[in-house]
């Protein structure tokens, strides 16, 4: 089976490699981060999808930066308060959780784990449209079936349960999937 | 989320101005997509209709704390949705007016999405970095949703016959609202003069094109008509905006500063 995993280029990504940062800087932190986990895809932690923005600590507390998925993204609240408790939690005092909106979140922030904790989750993780096609909009990309790898699918609907994603059919197997929307 | 710029008195008052317009926009239109919640001719449309919805609203706040930042009068985003009037707002004439059948909810959305996109796209070019980070984040939605309201726009219009009536219909419905969407009033004149929007009159060849290319696919012809409504820019509105302002901000109205 040929895993559909694109991993793209962070382009403005402070820490291209999450893995290489955290033994850097804020490597603590970072772990509790890691068990911080979307609420609406409970399998990613907010470090896989690629929210956080910046850690800053000093002697008035800690802050971290997050940013949006979408703008109407409706689980940030629950993200914010989510990261604020987890720390708490494991003793920071004075934590603040702020929202920023730049650099904006696209799917190119999402992890390398996180893509293929989504195809084992089965949805189908983001994949770069292709260039040449004759489509009206712009060109659509060969999402592979999470459960069967097939590269025969039709997408069903451009909106799917969260804002995040399409809703998708494997032709070949037959069952209808999530597919991460490729946001740039 | 947003740090205040500062500029001089005059020009602050138009950057407020439309940023409320930006706000207003988003939110009435968020709010009549909501309508269709549990309405839709097919489930997967609802879903899409919702998450349309979903994130105009986010875009709206966004835009609803810049402004109450820009502002500096201690208004929270939901003081500005919530407790102004009809009269204060600023929204486009085209997104107030009722969804009527799913054609027409489509073609409004389509019009409005091809100004979106490409207004957004000029904006992220914005010297206020505040207005162009919202507009860097809205147009990476604007793009989707504008091949939903195109592809729609087409399969409707390219569709049966009774579907090609319908958007018929509305295009004669919709048509005159278009003409405000590229039409620049005072605070826009100021606002490119100072280099913070875009020209609104090199947005209109830009949605002219857009509309040209998608409505001749749809097989629908494009309204002889020159004469077009205005007014919202500057908070005269149609009948409709005070229904509207009526349901969605009964809450804070009957109980303030209730929170959930
Ligand atoms: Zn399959």
């Amino acid at each position: 089976m040929r895993l559909p995993l694109v991993v793209g280029n962070r382009k403005g990504c402070p820490y291209e490699n999450i893995e290489y940062k955290m033994q850097k800087n804020n490597h603590h932190i970072w772990q509790i981060l890691e068990s911080v986990h979307d609420p609406e895809i409970p399998v990613l932690s907010v470090v896989d999808l690629g929210v956080v923005r910046s850690i800053a600590q000093n002697e008035t507390g800690l802050e971290i930066k997050i940013t949006p998925t979408y703008s109407g993204c409706p689980a940030m609240d629950t993200i914010a308060l989510d990261i604020k408790y987890a720390l708490e939690q494991a003793g920071y005092q004075s934590v603040k959780v702020n929202l920023v909106l730049q650099p904006a979140w696209t799917t190119d922030w999402l992890s390398a784990a996180g893509k293929q904790k989504l195809l084992a989750y089965g949805i189908a993780p983001p994949v770069e449209p292709l260039t040449s096609t004759k489509a009206l909009f712009g060109a659509e990309p060969i999402v592979s079936c999470p459960q069967c790898g097939s590269e025969h699918t039709v997408m069903l609907s451009r909106f799917g349960s969260t804002a995040c994603k399409a809703l998708y059919r494997c032709e070949e197997c037959l069952e209808p999937f999530d597919y991460f929307k490729c946001l740039r | 989320m947003f740090e205040a710029n500062h500029y001089p008195e005059e020009v602050n008052v138009a950057l407020s101005d439309f940023l409320l317009r930006m706000a207003d926009t988003s939110l009435v239109l968020g709010h009549r997509l909501s309508e269709w919640c549990g309405h839709g001719p097919i489930l997967e449309q609802d879903i899409a209709m919702s998450n349309l919805a979903l994130d105009l609203i986010g875009q709206a706040r966004n835009w609803y704390q810049l402004a109450a930042t820009q502002l500096g009068q201690g208004q929270s985003e939901d003081d500005l949705a919530y407790l102004r009037d009809a009269g204060q707002y600023r929204n486009l004439l085209l997104v107030e007016l009722p969804n009527g059948d799913f054609g027409q909810t489509v073609l409004r959305q389509f019009f409005f999405d091809a100004y979106h996109f490409h207004y957004l796209q000029a904006l992220t070019e914005s010297g206020d970095e505040n207005v162009a980070n919202i507009a860097v984040k809205s147009l990476k939605e604007a793009t989707y949703h504008l091949k939903w309201s195109s592809e729609w726009v087409i399969r409707l219009g390219d569709g049966t016959e009774e579907s090609h009536r319908r958007m018929e219909n509305a295009l004669r419905e919709l048509w005159e609202f278009t003409g405000e969407l590229t039409t620049p009033n005072a605070s826009d004149q100021l606002l490119t003069i100072m280099g913070l929007t875009p020209d609104l009159n090199l947005i209109r060849p830009l949605w002219e094109q857009e509309v040209q290319v998608v409505l001749a696919e749809s097989t629908l012809e494009i309204p002889n008509r020159s004469w077009m409504q205005k007014g919202g820019k500057n908070g005269v509105h149609t009948e409709h905006l005070g229904f509207l302002l009526a349901e969605m901000q009964f809450l804070q109205r009957a109980y303030p500063n209730c929170e959930w």
